[in-house]
């Protein structure tokens, strides 16, 4: 006997998908059986159930013959289950007491033999009947979307989306851990392959963030914490210290002027250390905010409490110096996230035969960035730490990408970036480049013909892996040489190369931030084998996430370069846009909850919630869920020994069900 | 069932009958752990049949109407064609059959020997054990001529089948035996006639967990431990402490008795509400709290931890869960072929 509704009148639609169906399964044949079945009322088969017209047999039947259920056998729910719902929503039917049975991939395209091929599709049909029976007409439920956005990092990618949003009227809250926003673009000179200035085109995108009503910019922060799920979420921002006033600062930079130390000599990160920076300092000259700092560890006053602080008698009535500023932590309520967190470099130094960290004269390509950048620490001169001008280049391509024993993957831009540096160190220095690489790749728009012309301006090129860097002999009684030789073995003379010069640029691989995983973990994002952060389909979701209304921007996501970072985030400000402008969003149908009375509160459902959507209620001893934060995995249902844990369209009964109109047919 | 039998008709009194079929033997006593009340029940009750405690005869039931008994509490699994006739003819007779305690529910210990069969339990008891004589290899049989006629013994089933598996049971009556306050619960609860739906277990819709009263937290193991190698501690969840409690699986109504002396639940109150199938529902959540992500080291923890998962997992239960037996030969051993095990329902 059929369990479930006593007035079923279920309606069962097989489809032929053409002869993806028809061609394999006897679909009259299957018509048949289903009209025997019990609670069956009516049973068709059609050439496209998905068609309008096949949808349209589906509704006027729902309207004719007062059909209560209704089962499609077609192919797999994800592409059409929708589709059907709604048609039985037009109905005015329930949309969930729909069923689909997959007799498309899991019976025609995966069975030779006719026969078996109907006996599959008659157990799929018997199985989705005897669960449609005991399907209960369930609710649509939506969350509202706050209309304000978090875009945490300020790279050229965060500074994108949040400019997108900002323009489009949605309030928009950067976080960005550094003191200036402008991520690694703003440390170039040039970007390629069009060699525009990179702070000709950054800088002003950078002061339309500060000055945009719809922006609340905080830099030297971090999000430390996020709670809640898509449409509200609850982020908590810790903002260090800068011991000087944001609101009150005006950039004149007279304290960094009046500073007791009046030689700058503290490494300065944003030059990699090439470049030395004051206690009170502020990290570049177009930072954003134009807003100096203090560095507590460096500071007189802040380290030992004694200084003539002449920074303060600078600073005069403005008054903006605070040596008495604290890490604050704030808390904000957004509806959608972007996370855009870039990469970091890969540390060359771990391999050992390139010298990196040893040789003076070996630099990574963003120090050389640095170098040719005008207002870098050179002024944009290229001096080795010596002080000469390299006369003989060497750039070494993949160094840690297409390396198994770093990074397998291309790092996407360093062939790129490498021809550029290559170009700008013949152009600012006259010196001969050598490019050793193991494949040029020069996929983009424009980029060939970079490559081109970088060959046409005379830049050597050599296809090899460089095996050595060593520093060139010294005679006795003389003085220790600064001077290189790189052994390299060019393939295509096919002979070991050993080329002597006085500058190594090592073109390094991007890689993950070193806290990506803590940040996927708060943001309850996925990350590939590599540990760049993944997004939802390759091809199809490119900056959605596991998470709903989290969203992917730039070079966390994987290596790209500026214009597809750029693009990347403008898709993500669109994604965040929709979501927002659609006002809510719904939540999945299937959720899990809690048989209250079921519970015994034995805790071992919490720790394994992926989405952290279960906690305890301590008063009432029990489990609960949190239904806008589930995502109906069933993982908490499955192991939840009292079986308390239920799953709203996949109850133990209707599984059950399905399972036992299944068996009994095959 | 039929409102014509609502009295009994020679006392006026309700009738009531007990029979005890494949079990131990402990929910008799358990009946009577229900101390003076059990005078009660002899106040209220006609006890017509109850072949521990009082003289009754089957041909005298055997000739009783359908329906004529009010209450039957029927303990103890179906292992032989005697208890298979008396479950049927106990069912017949009465409006409300109890399958009362964890042998008549789910099979309990007994339906652990559905691990094995007919032929290797007798070749155990009647010829392996070191204190069994049997040279001849003598077993017992069905039928036996002797000069003054036929001798007759029930048959003996390959597999032991619960109550509700070979009749139609009102009411289930869960424990290991069940607890005195229940029993009582279940007795006024059939004279005052507010009995719950049918079909129902007469108890708690929560796991023995609800009424433990240890600190819990969220549990992760590394090491299972048996109860031999540890002294628990005595005020954190055991199963926290490695030690297997089947407390979080198990219906509660005991009070957590176990638990409260520093020893695990076992599971003698069946699964919750619902459940179909305890140990799986017990593995999958222990299986959840295994603090390890290597396969070689979670193999180790279970090897180790669980050294008998049958016994550990569906030590009351084997019978009724989704396993039911162990794989059965050719015939069901009850002189039947064996029918094709195609549906899930179909492999008792
Ligand atoms: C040497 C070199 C040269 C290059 N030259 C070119 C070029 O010429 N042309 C080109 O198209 N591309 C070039 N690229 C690639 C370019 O750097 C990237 O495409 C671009 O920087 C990606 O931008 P992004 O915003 O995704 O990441 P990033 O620039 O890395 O910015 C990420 C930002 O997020 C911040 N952040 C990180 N974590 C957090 C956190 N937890 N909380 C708050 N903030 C955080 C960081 O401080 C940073 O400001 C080059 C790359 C290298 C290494």
């Amino acid at each position: 006997m059929i369990k479930g509704d006593k007035n079923l009148r279920i309606g069962v639609y097989v489809c032929h998908c053409g002869t993806n169906i028809a061609g394999t399964v006897d679909v009259e044949k299957l018509r048949q059986f289903a009209e025997t079945l019990p609670g069956v009322v009516l049973a068709r088969h059609y050439k496209y159930m998905c068609s309008d017209p096949g949808q349209e047999l589906l509704k006027q039947d729902i309207m004719e013959h007062g059909l209560n259920r209704v089962v499609v056998a077609a192919c797999t729910p994800s592409l059409h289950e929708e589709t059907f719902r709604r048609a039985a929503e037009q109905a005015g039917m329930n949309r969930f007491l729909v069923q689909i049975a997959n007799i498309r991939e899991q019976v025609a395209w995966v069975t030779d033999d006719a026969e078996t091929a109907l006996d599959k599709a008659k157990a799929h049909v018997a199985g989705a009947v005897r669960r449609v029976a005991l399907h209960q007409p369930l609710e649509r439920q939506f969350v509202p979307i706050l209309p304000r956005a978090l875009v945490v990092g300020g790279g050229i990618a965060g500074i994108q989306a949040a400019l997108t949003l900002a323009d489009a009227g949605k309030e928009v809250i950067l976080v960005e851990r550094e003191p200036s926003i402008g991520g690694h673009m703003a440390m170039f000179d040039k970007t390629f392959p069009t060699l525009d200035c990179a702070a000709c085109i950054l800088t002003p995108k950078m002061t339309a963030v500060k000055n945009h009503p719809n922006i609340r910019l905080l830099t030297y922060s971090e999000v430390i914490n996020v709670e809640g799920s898509v449409g509200n979420y609850r982020v908590q921002i810790r903002r260090r210290p800068r011991y000087i006033k944001e609101d009150l600062c005006i950039g004149c930079m007279q304290c960094v002027e009046a500073c007791v130390f009046t030689r700058a000599r503290f490494p300065n990160p944003f030059d990699r250390g090439l470049g030395m920076r004051k206690p009170v300092y502020i990290p570049f000259a177009q930072a954003v905010p134009p807003v100096p700092l203090i560095d507590p560890e460096a500071c007189l006053r802040l380290k030992q409490g004694k200084c003539k602080e002449t920074c303060v008698v600078a600073c005069g009535d403005r008054g903006a110096i605070d040596f008495e500023q604290q890490v604050i932590v704030e808390e904000y309520q957004v509806g959608v996230i972007i996370v855009a967190t870039g990469y970091q470099i890969f540390d060359p130094s771990v391999i050992g035969y390139y010298g990196y960290g040893k040789l003076p004269n070996v630099y990574t390509a963003l120090e050389v960035e640095r170098l040719l950048n005008a207002g870098g620490p050179t002024s944009g001169k290229v001096l080795l730490r010596d002080g000469r001008v390299p006369k003989r280049v060497a750039i070494v391509h993949c160094v840690g990408s297409r390396d198994k024993k770093y990074h397998a993957y291309c790092s996407r831009v360093c062939c790129m970036y490498a021809l550029k540096l290559a170009h700008l160190l013949k152009e600012k220095t006259g010196a001969e480049v050598y490019n050793c690489y193991i494949d040029i790749r020069t996929p983009g728009k424009g980029f060939e013909e970079f490559y081109n012309r970088v060959q046409e301006e005379g830049v050597h090129f050599i296809r090899g892996k460089v095996a050595d860097v060593s520093p060139v002999p010294t005679g006795p009684g003389e003085n220790g040489s600064s001077g290189l030789i790189i052994t390299v073995e060019d393939t295509l003379l096919g002979e070991v190369r050993k080329i002597p010069v006085d500058m190594v640029v090592l073109a390094v691989a991007l890689e993950p931030q070193a806290d990506a995983d803590n940040v996927r973990r708060m943001f309850g994002i996925s990350c590939s084998t590599e540990g760049f952060f993944l997004e939802k389909h390759p091809k199809l979701a490119p900056v959605n996430t596991a998470s709903d209304g989290v969203f992917l921007a730039g070079a966390c996501q994987g290596p790209k370069d500026i214009p597809d970072t750029v693009a990347q985030a403008d898709a993500a400000a669109a994604k965040a846009l929709a979501l927002i402008d659609a006002g809510q969003i719904e939540l999945e149908p299937n959720t899990a909850w809690i048989d209250e009375e079921m519970c015994s509160g034995c805790k071992t459902c919490i720790p394994l919630c992926p989405f952290n959507a279960i906690s305890r209620d301590e008063e009432r001893q029990i489990a609960v869920i949190d239904e806008a934060l589930c995502k109906g995995c069933g993982t908490c249902v499955a192991a939840c020994p009292s079986g308390a844990a239920k799953q709203k369209l996949f109850g133990f009964e209707q599984i059950d069900e399905e399972l036992e109109g299944i068996l009994s047919y095959v | 069932m039929s409102q014509t039998h609502a009295h009994g008709r020679s006392s006026g009194k309700p009738k009531l009958a007990l029979y005890w079929a494949a079990s131990c033997g402990g929910c008799e006593i358990a009946v009577l752990a229900i101390d003076e009340k059990i005078l009660t029940v002899a106040e209220h009750f006609d006890v017509v049949f109850w072949p521990c405690a009082v003289d009754g005869k089957v041909r005298d039931i055997e000739k009783m109407a359908d329906g004529e008994i009010r209450l039957c509490l029927f303990n103890g699994g179906i292992r032989t064609s005697e208890q298979e006739y008396m479950a049927r003819l106990l069912r017949r007779k009465s409006q409300v059959l109890v399958a009362f305690g964890s042998c008549a529910q789910e099979g309990c210990i007994p339906g652990l020997a559905n691990l094995s069969n007919r032929e290797e339990i007798f070749r155990t008891v009647y010829r392996d054990t070191l204190s069994t004589d049997n040279p001849q290899g003598i077993y017992p049989q069905p039928e036996t001529a002797v000069p003054e006629g036929k001798l007759h013994l029930p048959i003996f089933y390959d597999t032991l089948k619960t109550l509700g598996q070979t009749v139609e049971v009102d009411y289930y009556l869960p424990g290991c035996p069940p607890e005195a306050e229940n029993i009582w619960e279940a007795l006024v609860a059939v004279l005052e006639g507010r009995l719950p739906e049918r079909g129902s277990v007469i108890g708690k819709n929560t796991t023995v967990c609800d009424e433990c009263p240890r600190i819990r937290e969220e549990k992760k193991i590394k090491r299972f431990k048996r109860i031999w190698e540890v002294i628990p501690d005595q005020e954190h969840c055991l199963l926290e402490q490695g030690i297997i409690c089947c407390g979080i699986a198990t219906r509660a109504g005991c009070g957590a008795k176990c638990p409260q002396v520093n020893s695990p639940c076992i599971g003698c109150h069946g699964p919750n509400e619902g459940v179909e199938d305890f140990g799986g529902r017990l593995l999958s959540a222990l299986a959840s709290m295994i603090d390890s992500n290597d396969p070689n080291e979670i193999e180790r923890i279970i090897r180790e931890g669980i050294p008998d998962p049958v016994g550990t997992l569906y030590r009351f239960n084997l019978a009724s869960s989704l396993l039911r037996r162990s794989r059965r030969a050719a015939t069901d051993g009850n002189g039947q072929k064996g029918a094709a095990a195609s549906k899930l329902g179909a492999v008792s």
